[in-house]
């Protein structure tokens, strides 16, 4: 069992799980802070699915919508020769929706967080709204987008159930952390790999919870705010 | 500077309605806690959209409902000093005192870093962050921020409400020094009726 290469595709996955998911979950956590549209209530709901549904159900529906029979998936083969089937692509997928609502939930709060009336006060100072944004409101809720992310990345460091139904277990391609310790449960006499692969991922884990924890302080050590976990 | 005020807006229940004529000096917009004076001054600062009415400046438009010509704040060339001075937390001092000097055109500044730090006292405060100034030194820097942006005139909204009794005398000067040095044009909202005998020149009744 190649435990480095192992961990090297987990930590491909979820990295590359977060940093694609990063726009589209500050959009929907704008939205959901900022927006007033009908369906907001829906969007909402939809968006916080995966974390209630069962992994199998998402990693089913992930096959009807990106198998090469879904709509999208025939589509992106058809057109762009492109498949999430059985690589590792369709695990980053996989752990992106699954990480997506504990991303827009952290955004979101950070987001709701900022004083409007600061946003204000900019505008008075001849500030565009655009300007505001980049100027006051994003940099004030950086702290959240930062926990958002590590969070996201720990999500997906531990995706294991909508992985294993979209990408099945593909060693060297699909056969991320969680889905190794579960092959090695099944042989006999691996009890010391599974040991291995558990403590790798108590640390990992452990390790992205610390880091979000110590980014938001030091983000917020002069500032006089709490930390965002 | 001459000001023609007329504005109206349902908030609620409360109807609020100022009808006035100022020119330079301060002009007090007076009245019990309630009457919508602050929405007045958000009003005449584009925060706050009137129902009807129009709102000119030295003969510039501001605000029209007749014609439709609303200016967004950042055009209206005016400092804003709140309650509360709502400094810019993630910016240090002199972060918070250069953001609408920036934004200026250069030929709209009228007042540089160095004459503002002078004029409120608040050198020793440039490289501060704004948690850790008291509510004093926080509305120093809060009008030095509205001056330095190359504003045409101030809107107070109860500038010294938030502070304690010999900090108020300290902000009193300063804002009589805005007055009769600068000779830049208040509206300063108020309900307490010896502060405003001492500062303004001409009084807006609002909410009688």
């Amino acid at each position: 069992m190649d435990i480095g290469g192992i961990v090297l595709l987990s930590l491909k996955v979820s990295g590359v799980a977060v940093i694609g998911t990063m726009p589209f979950a500050f959009l929907l956590a704008w939205a959901l802070a900022r927006g007033r549209f009908p369906g907001k209530m829906l969007l909402d709901a939809l968006v916080a699915l995966p974390l209630v549904l069962p992994p199998v159900v998402t990693g089913w529906l992930l096959l009807l919508a990106f198998g090469n029979n879904g709509p999208v998936g025939r589509l992106l083969n058809d057109h762009l020769g492109f498949t999430f089937m059985f690589r590792w692509t369709g695990a980053a997928l996989a752990a992106a929706i699954m990480a997506l609502p504990l991303m827009v939930r952290a955004m979101r709060l950070s987001i709701e967080a900022v004083d409007r009336r600061l946003e204000s006060a900019a505008r008075t100072l001849g500030a565009s709204p655009l300007r505001v944004f980049w100027t006051v409101t994003l940099p004030l809720s950086l702290p959240g987008i930062f926990a958002g992310a590590v969070l996201g990345f720990a999500r997906s460091l531990g995706e294991f159930g909508a992985t294993i139904t979209f990408v099945s277990n593909i060693p060297g391609e699909t056969q991320t952390l969680p889905i190794a310790i579960y092959s090695a449960l099944q042989m006999p006499g691996s009890e010391a790999a599974v040991t291995r692969l558990a403590l790798i991922s108590v640390a990992l884990s452990l390790g992205a919870l610390v880091l979000s924890e110590l980014l938001a302080r030091r983000f917020h050590e002069a500032k006089g705010r709490a930390h965002v976990l | 500077m001459s000001f023609s005020v007329d504005v109206e807006r349902q908030l609620g229940d409360t109807h609020i309605a100022a009808r006035f004529e100022a020119e330079g000096g301060i002009t007090a917009l007076f009245g019990p806690s309630g009457a919508g004076k602050t929405s007045v001054l958000n009003m005449i600062a584009g925060l706050m959209r009137p129902d009807r009415g129009s709102i000119r400046v030295d003969g510039t438009l501001l605000f029209d409902s007749a014609t439709g010509v609303s200016l967004p704040p950042e055009h209206r060339r005016l400092g804003y000093v709140f309650q509360d001075a709502r400094l810019f937390p993630h910016r240090r001092v002199r972060g918070n005192l250069l953001y609408g000097h920036h934004l200026a055109r250069p030929e709209d500044r009228w007042m540089s870093l160095d004459h503002a730090v002078e004029f409120l006292g608040i050198g020793h405060l440039l490289d501060r962050w704004p948690a850790t100034l008291s509510g004093g030194e926080a509305q120093r820097v809060a009008i030095g921020r509205a001056l330095l942006s190359g504003a045409r005139f101030l809107l107070m909204d109860e500038p010294l409400a938030s502070l304690d009794r010999a900090r108020r005398e300290e902000i009193l000067r300063v804002i009589e020094a805005i007055r009769d040095e600068m000779k830049l044009p208040i509206l300063y909202v108020s309900h307490d009726r010896a502060e405003v005998d001492r500062l303004a020149s001409s009084i807006v009744l609002i909410g009688e």
